[in-house]
This record gives structure tokens, C-alpha cells and sequence, in this order.
């Protein structure tokens, strides 16, 4: 069974978070991205075997997104922190 | 599961099985068998070299040198054929698709299907015995009477049945007023069933060795050497190959794979599980399927009950299961058959899949001039094995798709072409 520590809540099973996805970052001013740039961010993927930063929101619980840093082979979370709070690798 | 492929043997003499060898073989009590396949070394350079010794990959080397007369061809398999998806799936055969491309596709595939083991001369069990998607709503209803009625202008097979229809069909079904998930009828596509999944991929392993290819189990491949805008060779555990085109077919494992190419894919890996009852007598003599449930069950020869459902939801690339998807199955076939509930599950497993972002594969071109990529089939490649290797095939003899694959391009999504038949917008997890 899957353990994620929400920062928020505490310790709690994997039902009760919703996965979210890589948390890719939108190309910084939307105005300037032209079409290559936007295909990149909306459909690309690294899709690592291994470390993995992406987004779960904690929808059973207190409902708020984190992120998580999770093993992709072996489900290991590594850390959980508030979005853009992981620290560096 | 798939069972490991007998050890090699040079001397390997290509029979025909039919009554004749049958009854010949009986008086040496099947002990004098050939082997289906050799298992060469590997040669030091192909002209195709295929990685992925799926269903997908054996297929494509099988119609390489059918259909195009190329034989110089490896198949490099990092474990043991049908070790992957192949050997791990729920064996459901359909081509009830909504969207021109993918109709057209999956239809071709089914009509593979349907004269597969005498084109193999090998049994691949193919069993039509019908997919009934359950309507559990008017919504639903709607929605299948338009699937249905697209299915029917593409010449594909469909029937809308109505509650009585589907309580005939399937007994067991709670088809009462009170049942957890009512039943308002459902869409038959009765051309659609099931097939033996190890097989396929010894049946084409068969068909494409009898042909010249040489099939190499145990070669994990661990990078490419680029000359400018080409590949020319493949490292693997095996030794490096050098390889004039080459042929990626690694479902779960193409973004792995392709990154060792420097390519990105529109392309998530998630775990999808199934699971099997004990064996039961007969009782379930067709594939019934629940969207609202997200649930399917068939009946396997062994009269174990096969059940699927979703994915695990997140990333992975582990290739075992994890309770929560199991018990949301269990609880979707007792709501469904409330008869099965004392039914003892024997054993789950998981795969890892290749989610495209729009939910349709990709078979074509790659931005390397002789890479080719075969990927993001999500939960139904099974059934597309024969296609796939029909249409891959000529997509690297010939550098350019046929008809039946062409709108399965990668760069479709930078073009806003996807193909997403759910309308479920781009995320992996979600077709
Ligand atoms: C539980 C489950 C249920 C499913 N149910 C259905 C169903 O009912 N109907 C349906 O149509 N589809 C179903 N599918 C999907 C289907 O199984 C797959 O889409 C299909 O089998 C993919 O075939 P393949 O040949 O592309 O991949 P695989 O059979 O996975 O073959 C890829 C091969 O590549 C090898 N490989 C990976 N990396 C390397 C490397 N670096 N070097 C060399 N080799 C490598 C792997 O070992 C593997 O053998 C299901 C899948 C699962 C997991
Ligand atoms: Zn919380």
C-alpha cells in the first residue's frame, strides 16, 4: 500500500489523493510561446523510470494540490513538500 | 503468463502441424517435437532490426519478410517473448472505434484475426464470441447507439440490444430494478471475442523465423550510435549490431527506450492490472464490459474468470499490482454478477503500458531518419498486434505509412490532429 506524507495532513493512504500528473511548468509568458513550444508543454513527456516530481491533490483530505517526489519503479515517495517547495535533487 | 521459450537448438527443422504430423509424433510419445524456433547468436548487422519481442515486434519481422520480402531482420528481446504486455494482457478483440482512423485500423486487424491461426498454421485460439459494452443509462444508450450506428456506416459489425436481449444473453447479469449498476441494454459488436495471448507471439516468432529472421531473446538494448541525422548501430547486452533501419516496439518501455535516441515522447508508462478467478464450469460465454463500472470480465478456457479495470492512476513502471484497482474490480463484477461473490481470486498481475496522450497509437516516422516508432497502444494493443505488424512493416520498407496508419503520425499532436476518441483531453491517464 502507498503511503503519501501531505504536508498538510500527515501520513495517508493513496485513495485519498487524486494524481495530477508531472508538474510540467507553462512556458512563462503565454503570449510569446508559439505552437512548438505549447505542443511541448501540453503533450511531451520525460516519463523517467525512476525519480518522478509530479502533482497529487489531496482531494479526501484537506483538498490541497502538493508535490511529490516518487520512484516510479519501486513507488518509493521520496519527499512532499507545498507546489514548487521539493528540494533540489 | 507466458512460459520461457525451450533452450536452442541449431538443428531446428520448420514443420507443418496439422493431423498428420500430429498423429505422426504420437508414436514417439511428443517427445521428438523440433523446436518452433532457433535462437541464433547475433549477427554483427541487419538491414531491420526490430527491439521488443512483443506481439508487435515478432508481427512486424513476421510481415517484413512475408509481405516485403525483407528476411535480413533481428527481433532483440530483452527478457523472453511475450514477456511483456503480450504475455500479461486480457486477450479482448475488438475494432469497435468511433473515430474514422481508428475504425479502419482495428477493423483491418480484426479481419486478420479471423484467418490468423491458418496464416500462422499455428492455433491462436481466436475466439469470437462477442464484446458487449452494458448501457447502464439513456446516456450511455445514446452514446453506444452513435458509436454503433458510426461502426455501421465504416462496415464494422454492431447491435444495440435492449434489456431483454442482454438478460438473454448473459443470465447471470443483475438485470433487476434494484442492481447496484441497472441495466438499460448495451452494444454488441459480436465479431469481437478473445485469443490465446502466448500464441501470438509464438505463432508469428514461428512464422518469422521459418522466414530468415532471427529472433534473439535475452538483448536488452542500451543505446544507439548516431552518424549525423541516423542511427547506425544498437548497443545491447548482447554485443553491438549495426542496423540499416530500425523498428522500436517496446510499448511500456518506449519513453525509456527512446530516450536513449534523445527523443521525447507524447508518452506516460502506468501500471494496469488483471486478475483471475479460481476455475469455474462454463457460465460466461461472451466479453461483458462496463464503462460506468470501468470494469470487463470474460471467461478463459480454463474456466478461470478474467477481470480488468483501471489503471493504477500514477506513473509506474513497476510490472506487479497494488490492492486498490484490484478490489474496485472484485466490487465491480459482484455488483455486476451477484452469483460470483464466493468465487476465490487466484492470482493478479500488472503490465506496464504505454499511454498515448490522446488514447491512439502511434505507428510512423520518427524525427531520426531511420528510427521507426511503434508505441502508446494503452490498454488495447492485444488486439491491434496483427495490424500493428501489418502496418509497421510497411512503414519501414516502404519509409512511409500505408493508408491504414497515416493519421497515426507523432507529429499529429504538435498539429492538433489527435486522435482522442473519449474526448478525455491530454492526459495519459485518462483514455
Ligand atoms: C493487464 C492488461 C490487460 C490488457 N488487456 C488488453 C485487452 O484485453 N485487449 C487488448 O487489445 N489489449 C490489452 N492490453 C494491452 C496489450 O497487452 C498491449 O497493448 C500489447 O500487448 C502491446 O504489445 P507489444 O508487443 O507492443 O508490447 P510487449 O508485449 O510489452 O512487448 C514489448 C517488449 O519489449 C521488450 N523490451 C523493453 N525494453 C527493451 C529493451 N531496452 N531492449 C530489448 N527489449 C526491450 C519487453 O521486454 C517486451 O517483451 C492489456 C494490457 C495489460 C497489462
Ligand atoms: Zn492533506
Amino acid at each position: 500500500m502507498m503511503l503519501i506524507h501531505c504536508p498538510h495532513c500527515g501520513a495517508r493512504d493513496v485513495t485519498e489523493f487524486t494524481y495530477g500528473g508531472a508538474g510540467a511548468a507553462r512556458p512563462a509568458d503565454p503570449a510569446a510561446a508559439d505552437d512548438p513550444q505549447w505542443a511541448d508543454y501540453v503533450y511531451m513527456r520525460d516519463n523517467p523510470r525512476g525519480l518522478h516530481d509530479e502533482l497529487w491533490q489531496h482531494s479526501a483530505g484537506c483538498r490541497r494540490w502538493i508535490a511529490v517526489r516518487r520512484n516510479t519503479l519501486t513507488h518509493d515517495v521520496i519527499a512532499t513538500a507545498r507546489p514548487g517547495e521539493l528540494p533540489p535533487r | 503468463m507466458a512460459l520461457c521459450a525451450p533452450p536452442s537448438n541449431p538443428n531446428t527443422l520448420i514443420v507443418k502441424y496439422s493431423i498428420v504430423s500430429l498423429l505422426r509424433n504420437a508414436f514417439s510419445h511428443h517427445e521428438q517435437w523440433p523446436l518452433a524456433w532457433r535462437s541464433p547468436p547475433p549477427k554483427p548487422e541487419y538491414d531491420v532490426v526490430i527491439i521488443g519481442g512483443g506481439g508487435h515486434g515478432l508481427a512486424t519481422a513476421y510481415y517484413l519478410a512475408k509481405e516485403h520480402g525483407i528476411t535480413n531482420v533481428a527481433v532483440l528481446e530483452k527478457g523472453y517473448l511475450g514477456g511483456g504486455n503480450t504475455g500479461r494482457n486480457t486477450t479482448i478483440v475488438r475494432s469497435n472505434y468511433f473515430l474514422d482512423a481508428n475504425a479502419h485500423f482495428y477493423e483491418h486487424s480484426l479481419k486478420l484475426w479471423e484467418n490468423l491461426s491458418a496464416d500462422l498454421n499455428f492455433n491462436v485460439m481466436f475466439s469470437p464470441r462477442g464484446v458487449l459494452n452494458l448501457a447502464h443509462s439513456h446516456a450511455d444508450l445514446e452514446a453506444y447507439s452513435r458509436r454503433g450506428n458510426a461502426m455501421r456506416v465504416n462496415g464494422i459489425d454492431a447491435e444495440l440490444l435492449g434489456l431483454d436481449e442482454v438478460r438473454r444473453m448473459v443470465p447471470l447479469l443483475d438485470c433487476s430494478a434494484e442492481a447496484r449498476y441497472p441495466v438499460m441494454g448495451g452494444l454488441l459488436q459480436r465479431r469481437g471475442g478473445t485469443a490465446r495471448h502466448d500464441a501470438v507471439a509464438w505463432g508469428y516468432a514461428r512464422g518469422a523465423d521459418s522466414r530468415g529472421v532471427d529472433i534473439i531473446q535475452q538483448c536488452e538494448v542500451t543505446g544507439f550510435s548516431r552518424s549525423g541525422n541516423r542511427i547506425t548501430g544498437i548497443d545491447t547486452s548482447r554485443g553491438h549490431i549495426r542496423a540499416g533501419k530500425i523498428g522500436l516496439a517496446v510499448a511500456g518501455h518506449s519513453g525509456q527506450v527512446a530516450a536513449l535516441a534523445g527523443l521525447r515522447l507524447p508518452i506516460e508508462s502506468h501500471v494496469l492490472q488483471a486478475l483471475v478467478s479460481e476455475p469455474v464450469k462454463p457460465v460466461l460465454d461472451t466479453v461483458v464490459t462496463s464503462g460506468a463500472a470501468h470494469f470487463y470480465v470474460s471467461q478463459s478456457d480454463k474456466g478461470e474468470l478474467v477481470l480488468g479495470g483501471d489503471l493504477d492512476m500514477y506513473n509506474s513502471y513497476g510490472q506487479r499490482s497494488n490492492l486498490p484497482p484490484v478490489e474496485h474490480a472484485v466490487q465491480s463484477l459482484v455488483a455486476l454478477f451477484p452469483c460470483f461473490s464466493r468465487l476465490r481470486m487466484l492470482r493478479t498481475w500488472g503490465g506496464v503500458m504505454d499511454m498515448s496522450m490522446d488514447g491512439s497509437p502511434i505507428i510512423g516516422k520518427s524525427p531520426i531518419d531511420n528510427l521507426y516508432l511503434n508505441c502508446g497502444w494503452c490498454y488495447g494493443g492485444f488486439k491491434a498486434t496483427p495490424a500493428s505488424g501489418w502496418c509497421f512493416a510497411h512503414t519501414i520498407a516502404q519509409d512511409r505509412p500505408h493508408a491504414l496508419n497515416a493519421a497515426f503520425t507523432l507529429d499529429r499532436y504538435a498539429q492538433g490532429r489527435v486522435l482522442d476518441e473519449r474526448g478525455a483531453g491530454p492526459f495519459a491517464w485518462a483514455h
